[in-house]
């Protein structure tokens, strides 16, 4: 028997708190899950620094690649037989569901602001280089591999199994919301999938799903707008993800003006100098960074140590809320104030924005900017979600963004009271002595 | 502080206006890949390359007052006009930038149709493979659009142009 179509002998579950069970019965998927670029996945946490907000949320990217394959099995058992649905593409949709975040590195979103990286090409380095992933992959075919990178890519030639991954309404983001949920215990992020997997149905080159099923899918949505404003961009998670960028700028600034370490940053030379290999980008994970971390509080640099302790201890950052239109001025007498009281500014007076930490909203796509929901009406033609729903329709014409200003207020809290900087710093940001 | 949205100030302050959103996606991104320094992650969507931090970002300009948005009802769509406002301009005036002049890469682009941008950025996303293969890829990616051969080519000549200008 060819190996694509290897089955084990017996169907492998795995308990899963959200789905119940994972089921496995493909022999390709099995030795997946036992590859070391997928174990890794263990080791990086799914929501980043968000276990300071909500302290469940410590489950990995292990888990949630593990549901979004589950999903995706669901919605295929569902599609075998129909239109538009070729049973062929199967393997496919499975492997690139399992392994589509096999390139996030540790703290993902700080790493890939300092150092300018993008965990999607490290999830195509992985799926085409000298890996044990590739090796599974290729002996399915020769060039399976490149096919999963390109569904990953978004670049398949089939667009219907793209967006069985990857659309706005896939199994990533149905997973995510779910298990976000579950972990950090909010009340948010629950919707019917059940039923919206009934309802799903393969087109030509995309997923649709019933207008029968609009109300399910509007509970999606609607988990969306509240998990991104309660979880996702959670101003304390926001203030420690601060910090953590900025411990990585202080490392790379020290590195690069010749700065004896107490512990030389060795996992991390070749992330300063731009380039890692992939070799050395899977050798570090949450793990490692945390030693460093760890370590740096006893470094000299006194910026460098007190960041760290701020992370590790969760001493983190208060916030304002900040209009850079408007209080333009008070941020130039602010970072004037900072550096004559000793602080940094460019360490500690942070102004943070939604933007900083991208999450995609329910659009509904004007002018080609990307495919929306479409919903299948009885005489078979497509509307736009939001035409339809006018819950959808208020919350995705409505334009939300933030900014806030971040500060260590115990240091200037520490300052003399007498001190005349610390007088007009509190009377800027507070409008107090 | 918002240094990356100063750089986008200082793509609208090189322009008297930008029309569509689509058009301004791929236009930052072929500039992006002209070694002009914007941070905007890009992924490739079912209409090419398109980036959410720049969606967010003109976003948040627009709510803060830096760039106007005008919206205007098309056929089966609406179009977006962006142009910057004296806040925006007043703004940037705090910033010493480092980007190359813009103006002529900006007028060359303006000139284009977005559907000859969304072509032009698409190829430009498929850069690392060979020319056949991107021609290829373009076809199968982009089959909708009917991008003939004349199109890829005349796309090649003007990422050429663009790439020489200074």
């Amino acid at each position: 028997m060819a190996y694509r179509d290897e089955k084990l002998s017996e169907e492998k579950v795995f308990k899963d708190p959200v789905h119940r069970y994972v089921h496995v019965r493909e022999q390709v998927i099995w030795d997946l899950i036992g590859t070391s670029e997928f174990q890794r996945l263990r080791r990086v946490k799914q929501l980043g620094t968000s276990y300071l907000t909500f302290h469940g949320a410590e489950h990995s990217r292990f888990n949630h690649s593990l549901g979004v394959y589950e999903i995706v099995r669901r919605i295929i058992e569902n599609f075998t037989d129909r239109p538009n649905w070729n049973q062929e593409e199967r393997l496919l949709c499975l492997c690139a569901a399992l392994l589509h975040d096999l390139g996030h590195g540790p703290f993902s979103h700080s790493f890939e602001k300092v150092f300018k990286l993008d965990h999607e090409d490290f999830t195509q380095a992985i799926l085409l280089g000298d890996t044990e992933v590739n090796k599974v992959l290729s002996k399915v075919e020769k060039g399976f591999p490149k096919k999963v990178a390109d569904v990953i890519n978004k670049t398949y030639e089939n667009k219907l199994v793209v967006s069985v991954i990857s659309s706005q309404i896939d199994a990533d983001r149905m997973d995510y919301l779910q298990r976000d949920a579950y972990f950090t215990g909010v009340s948010y992020g629950h919707f019917d999938m059940e039923r919206i997997l009934r309802v799903m149905r393969p087109m030509e080159d995309q997923v649709v799903v019933k207008e029968s099923g609009m109300h399910a899918v509007e509970d999606y949505i609607m988990s969306r707008y509240q998990m991104y404003w309660q979880v996702y961009f959670h101003p304390v998670t926001r203030s420690a993800e601060v910090i953590l960028t900025k411990i990585l700028h202080r490392a790379k600034e020290l590195y690069e003006s010749g700065y004896n370490f107490e512990l030389k940053p060795t996992h991390f030379f070749s992330f300063f100098a731009g380039e890692p290999t992939l070799k050395e980008y899977l050798a570090l994970d949450e793990a490692v960074v945390l030693y460093y971390f760890q370590a740096w509080m006893e470094e000299e640099d006194e910026v460098l140590s007190d960041l760290c302790h701020r992370f590790v201890n969760r001493r983190l950052f208060k916030y304002i809320e900040f209009n850079p239109n408007a209080q333009m001025n008070e941020w130039m007498e602010l970072y004037k104030l900072f550096t004559k009281a000793g602080l940094n500014p460019d360490y500690y007076l942070v102004v943070d924005s939604s933007s900083d930490l991208p999450y995609d909203f329910y659009r509904p796509g004007e002018e080609g900017e990307r495919l929306p929901i479409h919903l299948l009406q009885p005489n078979g033609e497509l509307k736009e979600l939001s035409r339809l729903s006018d819950i959808v329709e208020s919350i995705s014409g409505k334009k939300r963004t933030d900014h806030k200003l971040y500060i260590p207020l115990d240091r200037l809290e520490e300052m003399s009271s007498r001190s005349k900087t610390k007088k007009r710093i509190m009377e800027i940001l507070f409008d107090k002595e | 502080m918002l240094e990356n949205h100063a750089k986008l100030m200082q793509f609208f302050s090189s322009t008297d206006e930008i029309v569509g959103r689509k058009k301004l996606q791929k236009m930052i991104y072929i500039l992006k890949k002209c070694e002009i320094p914007f941070e905007e992650r890009y992924q490739f969507h079912f209409y090419g390359p398109y980036s959410e931090e720049l969606t967010l970002r003109v976003e948040e300009m627009c709510n803060l007052g830096f760039i106007s948005e005008t919206r205007e009802e098309k056929k089966n769509y609406y179009q977006y006009r962006y142009q910057l406002t004296d806040s925006g301009r007043n703004f940037l005036n705090h910033y010493e930038m480092d980007l190359p002049p813009l103006d002529k890469h900006i007028e060359e682009m303006n000139g284009k149709s977005s559907r000859f941008l969304e072509l032009v950025s698409t190829m430009l996303f498929f850069e690392h493979l060979p020319k056949e293969e991107i021609t290829e890829k373009v076809f199968t990616v982009k089959s909708a659009q009917n991008y003939t051969t004349e199109d890829i080519e005349d796309g090649w000549e003007f990422i050429e142009s663009l790439r020489t200008i200074h």
